[in-house]
């Protein structure tokens, strides 16, 4: 009852005009940014490689996305990190 | 001089033809001179959504092809003096003309007239690219719904990369109603999202229908808010600065209520 008098209202946030909006951002930004998702999780493989070889991070928390505002593409990424190494995988292996 | 615009929309279906219809009856209606252009070869909607269907013996292929003079494929509208469409070929195909020919089209075309409205057919290939060739111009329509609003982008892109600049944005079939109860994205979320400039929104409107059967553009009806939207957006396209249509106005029952207990 309660629900629908706010949708009534009009005061009602998880409308469908909002799954909308937020689907239509994500997929735009992927449409302008031409990378799909796929592509996406390859980079986020990429990353993981490299930056594992100085510090220990949590790739399950690990989250990286294209973000777009004003006509401009970020990448933004989020990446946690667990333990710094003191020598980089690479020196260890030529050492 | 006149002024060669475009009406597209990436999207099939979102209203092109209608909008083209109405818009430039609405400038003939305002004393202009204006050609109406069908580039949607071999589907070919403007003569019938004009009531003109009857009347096509020479189409823009054969102008193209120089099988008739410009003059003699333009058809005259018995409604409004300055008003002409030069019908789509419908048993050719869009590579039975380049964009090189519609350009050079376009330049007669704007020596005779006020307004040269191109109606542009779905997609982003040949045809797309035939339509945009001669236009100075853009209006792109969409309608509020998320795959519409996503061609629509696409299709700014690309008008962006052929170098038209700061297209407008016309957003069809809006329902006020469902606006309001957030079911359906609203003209500020369209805006947001696209970053254009908007041009004019067209209630959804079933005169629409009615008018398209007859073959009479909704603009002549006024009777239709459809027609009155139309009118609006001619009268900007001229320049004037006409204030966007209360769309509120036929919310009914609800909303007098909502306003009459103050939550609105």
């Amino acid at each position: 009852m309660l629900d629908f008098l706010l949708r009534v209202f009009g005061k009602d946030n998880s409308s469908s005009k909002n799954v909308a909006k937020e689907r239509l951002r994500l997929v735009l930004v992927h449409d302008r940014a031409d990378m799909s998702p796929q592509l996406i999780e390859d980079l986020k493989e990429d990353l993981i490689k490299v930056i594992s070889n100085y510090m220990e991070i949590d790739e399950n928390a690990l989250e990286v996305n294209l973000d777009s505002s004003n006509n401009t593409v970020a990448l933004v990424a989020n990446i946690p990190v667990l333990r710094m190494k003191r020598t980089s995988k690479r020196k260890e292996k030529i050492g | 001089m006149g002024e060669v615009i475009v009406i597209t929309s990436g999207k099939g279906g979102v209203g092109k033809t209608t909008t083209t219809a109405n818009i430039g009856t609405g400038l003939a209606a305002l004393g202009y001179k204006v050609v109406l252009v069908d580039t949607d070869i071999g589907l070919r909607n403007l003569d019938v959504v004009l009531g003109l269907e009857n009347r096509i013996v020479y189409d823009i292929v054969d102008v193209t092809h120089g099988n008739c003079r410009l003059k003699q494929a333009l058809i005259k509208d018995k409604r409004f003096e300055g008003l002409h469409l030069l019908p789509a070929a419908q048993t050719k195909d869009k590579t039975a003309v380049t964009p090189d020919q519609i350009r050079e089209l376009c330049a007669q075309l704007k020596k005779e007239f006020d307004y040269v409205v191109i109606d542009c057919p779905a997609g982003i290939e040949q045809g797309f690219k035939n339509a945009i060739a001669g236009a100075e111009k853009a209006i792109v329509v969409t309608t509020p719904e998320v795959s519409a609003v996503r061609d629509a982008d696409r299709i700014i892109g690309l008008l962006e990369a052929a170098e038209l600049h700061s297209p407008k944005l016309i957003v069809n079939r809006l329902r006020p109603l469902m606006v309001k109860r957030g079911d359906m994205m609203s003209i500020d979320d369209i805006i947001d999202i696209l970053a254009i400039d908007l041009l004019g929104v067209v209630p959804e409107d079933e005169m629409i229908v009615i008018t398209t059967n007859k073959g009479e553009p909704a603009v002549l009806d006024n009777n239709s808010r459809a027609g009155q939207a139309y009118r609006n957006m001619a009268r900007r396209i001229t320049g004037e600065d006409v204030p966007l249509m209360d769309l509120e106005a036929e919310t009914g029952f609800m909303n007098k209520l909502k306003k009459l207990i103050g939550f609105k």
